[in-house]
């Protein structure tokens, strides 16, 4: 009997401590709720909340809230406008001179100076802080030391950027780059607080800044609560008194909640709710455009896709599409079939040119089978679609895409979809170069400007240029566009540069993509910026 | 007793070497890790070569592995992707799992064991009839669809609960999510205790303890229930790990960000430290529970002894 009492007495043991471990995770307050504070649907940042290491939406929609920099977006028209800045001149597109407004604090007191600026730039730029968004300096004078391609850095500061005086600094630019300034409302380029180097691992588990909102308390993968600043010196107060910020794994669990009434504002309906939210929400359903387009990009890298003739190969798999159906059908009109090789939310100033693409990216199955005859054939005698079969349901639109194309063609084996089972492995083969076709490419921009749908994604050897196209006139036409200062003239020269792409159809362009959003009835004035996030602070409760 | 108890520790350090190093693997061979952390745009190639080294990812995985489980030794687990260091992560995750589990522990317990012996002692009746066909049912559906009807029932139709679990995970809230956990092991603790009762109702220790005159309460609870019950100890042991990891469905229904979300998050973010780290401590409670539940059965049932 001895044996028994022992074993009771472990089980007794780790009875008491499943208890107490019990007992001690629970305490501390509910859902920071109260009137005037708005409950939004979030999703875990992947990174530390530095502003130049978010490059995702959900660590940007706190950046957007507690920051404010040089310049902003504007909500509705995506224009670059002076936020912090009261002047940024220029006179040879190279050498800018930067003023930055007075009155302006972070929210705990500290000043806004051209320090805060260049010493936050400095890091971001800096390889040995590892910051994602480091390439977002690289036009800066001195990036290749601060961060070279290999090796390790041979200087601490980027050279280009000059403190002048308490408001004033000067960035040095190693090429010409016209719309330099309308860059700067990325949050990348936001000013930080003397905290955030002298005390990081305190700042970054309550980030400190300079917007309408400051954050009162962050509990990591679970949820923020914003209060309203009522210190904020800028025009763009928050109208409610606060946002708190819940992490959902799942967004139909946040869908459920907002049905329920246990959440104001979900900024990702699921696909799978789209049919009902007409009736579920009524009129408080968003689905307006966001800065991302999709595409399929090639491999130039495969003689099979470079050789003369093959951009006939391309238009005519571009022309067998119809993406009118797909985006009607598959993606209930989240999507809008692409004309172009931008975004809506330019706006025809912007760049934004619909039709550019032309007859070439009109459904028609006589054309692209023609077409793609007078170019040879297809590479093999298929094509290939690779996409990363584990996040947004690509399958679903692969396989509609393939079966457009071979009913086009009149071939069942004409196209076929190539899952690859998980994103990283996909941007692994991509990285290695082992694409046999096309496959997927997604493009969310940086900041609303033309140059960013064009510039990373087909000059040569640029950051995104996936497929490794290169074109001399495009390049050519680039490179001009950047040197343009007037921005009304630069704009034509980067049209003429989409032309190019599209004679060679570098990439197909499928379609543009939408954000959506479901809102409570206690809210109004709910709307998404170009970037697909809502903007908060112009939301009224009650 | 004692030497029993050692040799099963001792027994389980090559299986807790073998999962780890096997989980490792299998994380590695994943894709790159740094592709998945730096996300849709690929980092430029110094970052990424930085992030390498930052994370001994550089090196090879023998060594990997062995850097690891050296510094798992020291109490260190490594650092997520979103820079907190991953026994920061357990420390979160863990309380509201296990607060999960127990719940839905308690619910195979009290409900599962209550209808089997109310099954078992009226085989046959329509009481039998009619819990054996529910048990079918709910055993048939799979876990989702429950916890989806039920949120949506309760939640959103009629009001009863919010359908989302709180970040406190206070146990009032984990009751239905407990429920769903436990829903599939529910039917089997009730159909394995009404099979084991059924079967030892006509032994004859049960009819000596009625000859004696003992009262019915006693003669179930004492003799016949005690003795019933071992192949139930053995399920419910082995099914607290299998409900600790297999939360991940319960939990992303429910938006409880227990041990099941920070794997799934590890898992789609290709965050090794995280997915080894929590499958680690996850294969020790398989370990540990199942050596409880064989020192359990002695205390069932004296005639079983170890030496």
């Amino acid at each position: 009997m001895r044996g028994t009492t022992h074993a009771l007495g472990a089980v007794g043991a780790v009875a008491v401590a499943l208890a107490a471990t019990g007992c001690g995770g629970g305490g501390s307050s509910g859902v920071g709720g109260g009137p005037g504070v708005l409950s939004s649907s979030w999703g875990d940042p992947q990174n530390p909340l530095e502003p130049s290491n978010t490059n995702e939406v959900q660590g940007g929609k706190v950046l957007d809230m507690v920051f404010r920099g040089l310049k902003r977006y504007d909500p509705k028209t995506a224009q670059a406008k002076d936020m912090l800045a009261q002047s940024i001149e220029t006179k040879d597109s190279q050498n800018f001179t930067i003023k930055v407004k007075g009155g302006w604090t972070f929210s705990n007191g500290e000043k806004v100076t051209a320090r805060s600026f260049v010493d936050a730039w400095n890091y971001g730029a800096s390889l040995k802080n590892n910051q994602k968004n480091a390439y977002f300096f690289r036009y800066i004078d001195g990036y290749d030391k601060v961060h070279p391609d290999s090796g390790s850095q041979s200087a601490e500061i980027l050279s280009g950027l000059k403190v002048v005086d308490d408001r004033t600094f000067t960035v040095k630019l190693n090429q010409k780059f016209s719309s330099f300034p309308d860059t700067l409302g990325y949050a990348a380029f936001d000013p930080l607080p003397r905290t955030f180097f002298t005390d990081h691992s305190a700042w970054l588990s309550k980030p400190v800044g300079n917007g309408p909102y400051t954050i009162e308390s962050y509990t990591k993968g679970s949820q923020m609560v914003l209060k309203k600043w009522d210190g904020y010196p800028g025009s763009d107060k928050a109208q409610n008194s606060g946002v708190t910020l819940k992490v959902y794994t799942d967004p139909n669990t946040a869908y459920t909640d907002l049905m329920s009434g246990n959440l104001d504002l979900t900024d990702d309906v699921p696909a799978a709710q789209l049919k009902n939210v007409k009736s579920d929400l009524g009129g408080r359903y968003i689905n307006t455009p966001a800065g991302i387009i999709q595409t399929l990009a090639f491999p130039y890298y495969d003689p099979a896709w470079n050789k003369p003739g093959s951009e006939k190969v391309r238009t005519g798999l571009s022309m067998a599409i119809d993406r009118k159906q797909i985006t009607d059908t598959i993606f209930r009109k989240t999507r809008t079939a692409a004309t172009d090789w931008t975004s809506p939310v330019l706006g025809t100033a912007g760049g934004f040119k619909e039709g550019l693409c032309g007859s070439a990216c009109d459904y028609n199955p006589s054309q692209a089978k023609k077409l793609i005859q007078e170019g040879g054939g297809l590479p093999g005698g298929q094509v290939k679609i690779t996409y990363n079969a584990d996040t947004g349901s690509h399958r679903e639109w692969v396989d509609a895409v393939c079966n457009s194309i071979n009913n086009a063609l009149g071939n069942d084996k004409a196209c076929v979809g190539n899952p690859v089972g998980t994103f990283a492995d996909f941007r692994n083969q991509i990285g290695q170069h082992k694409m046999s076709g096309p496959f997927r490419a997604g493009w969310q921009m940086d900041y609303p400007l033309i140059q960013n749908f064009l510039q990373p994604l087909y000059y040569t050897n640029a950051s995104s240029n996936d497929g490794k196209w290169s074109n001399k006139d495009f390049d050519k036409l680039v490179d001009r566009a950047n040197a343009e200062t007037d921005t009304a003239k630069a704009i034509p020269l980067f049209q003429q540069a989409e032309g190019v792409v599209r004679d060679n159809m570098a990439a197909i362009p499928l379609w543009y993509q939408n954000g959506t959003a479901g809102y409570s009835e206690r809210l109004s004035h709910v709307a998404l910026n170009p970037f697909s996030v809502p903007v908060y602070d112009e939301i009224k409760v009650g | 007793m004692g030497r029993y108890v050692v040799r099963r520790l001792l027994q389980m350090i090559p299986v807790f070497i073998g999962a780890t190093l096997l989980i490792f693997l299998m994380v590695n061979v994943m894709g790159d890790p740094i592709a998945g952390l730096c996300g849709e745009r690929a980092c430029d190639p110094a970052t990424a070569a930085q992030l390498e080294k930052e994370f001994g990812l550089d090196k090879p995985v023998w060594q990997q592995y062995l850097t690891y489980m050296g510094n798992v030794f020291t109490g260190d687990f490594g650092t997520a992707f979103n820079g907190q260091p991953v026994t920061e992560l357990m420390a979160t995750a863990f309380p509201v799992t296990i607060r999960l589990t127990v719940v839905a522990i308690l619910f195979e317990i009290v409900i599962g064991i209550t209808l089997g012996v109310v099954t078992g002692l009226r085989r046959g009746r329509p009481v039998d009839t009619g819990v054996l066909l529910t048990t079918l049912v709910v055993i048939s559906v799979p876990t989702f669809v429950t916890g989806l009807l039920l949120q949506l029932l309760l939640g959103v139709q009629w009001g009863w609960i919010k359908p989302s679990v709180s970040p406190d995970a206070a146990f009032g809230e984990l009751i239905v999510p407990g429920l769903v956990l436990a829903s599939v092991s529910l039917a089997y603790v009730t159909r394995l205790t009404r099979t084991s009762i059924a079967e030892n109702r006509r032994s004859d220790y049960v009819r000596t303890a009625i000859a004696k005159g003992l009262p019915r309460g006693r003669v179930i609870t004492r003799h016949l229930l005690r003795n019933s019950l071992i192949p139930v100890v053995t399920f419910i042991g082995a099914d607290i790990g299998a409900l600790m990891g297999g939360a991940i469905v319960t939990e992303r229904i429910f938006n409880i960000h227990g041990v099941g979300y920070q794997l799934y998050q590890g898992i789609v973010r290709q965050n090794t430290q995280t997915v080894v780290g929590f499958v680690t401590v996850l294969v020790l409670v398989f370990l540990v529970a199942n050596l409880l539940v064989d020192l359990l059965y002695a205390v069932l049932d004296p005639r079983i002894r170890y030496a």
